[in-house]
């Protein structure tokens, strides 16, 4: 029982830290500020979500879980928020987004990266 | 080892978040990299917790993962606005754009 806590621990701590890099190279590789949004915002909840929920199945059941479940909520509510507020803010700062150009060759917005 | 494994993770990842806060075109993909090495760095004080076997340092992940909110969100809205302090809504009582 213990064996099989560590692994199903082990198992949630490495996804949540593939995740993690996941997330990090697409804020760096992705083309513009909305899908950048998209890459941190999202992945990260997983991340975070999956390395903490590790943690706490490492840990065994005492107070540190308890502190642990407490991060996971704070994260899971403010992670979406911020996403949330961020967007709106780029939106109304004006930046549109990067949008595939149509095949009549006219462009639907300006790009702007 | 899983814990260390765990820490050199968090570590490239925030250096990748420092890449883009480097080069972010605009303010706002700056921010965008804060936030995303303030929630890294929530899970680094964590697992870092359990790599020195103490996880009292939970309780410093737990206020710094409170800050990292409530920091994007006035960085934001100084960004917008210029000023922490102001209102925002006009004197007709709209939203402002």
């Amino acid at each position: 029982m213990e064996l099989l806590r560590d692994i199903a621990g082990w198992i949630l701590i490495l996804g949540g830290c593939f995740f993690t890099i996941v997330g990090a190279f697409g804020l760096v590789r992705l083309p513009d500020v909305y899908t950048r949004v998209h890459s941190a915002g999202l992945v990260d909840t997983v991340g975070a979500g999956l390395m903490l929920l590790g943690l706490t199945l490492y840990g065994g059941f005492t107070i540190v879980t308890i502190k642990l479940l407490l991060i996971l909520v704070f994260i899971f509510f403010t992670s979406p928020t911020s996403t949330n507020a961020f967007a709106n803010s780029v939106y109304s700062a004006g930046i549109k987004p990067l949008l595939a150009t149509r095949k009549d060759g006219k462009e639907d917005a300006p790009s702007n990266r | 080892m899983l814990f260390g494994v765990a820490t050199i993770a968090i570590l490239v990842a925030m250096a990748l978040a420092l890449v883009r806060a480097a080069l972010g075109p605009t303010v706002y993909d700056r921010v965008l990299a804060v936030n995303a090495i303030g929630t890294k760095t929530v899970l680094l004080i964590a697992v870092l917790g359990f790599l020195a076997g103490r996880p009292e340092f939970l309780d410093i992940a737990l206020v710094y993962a409170l800050i990292n909110f409530i920091g994007t969100i006035a960085v934001l809205k100084f960004v917008r606005y210029a000023d922490l302090g102001k209102a925002t809504t006009d004197s007709d009582g709209e939203a402002m754009k």
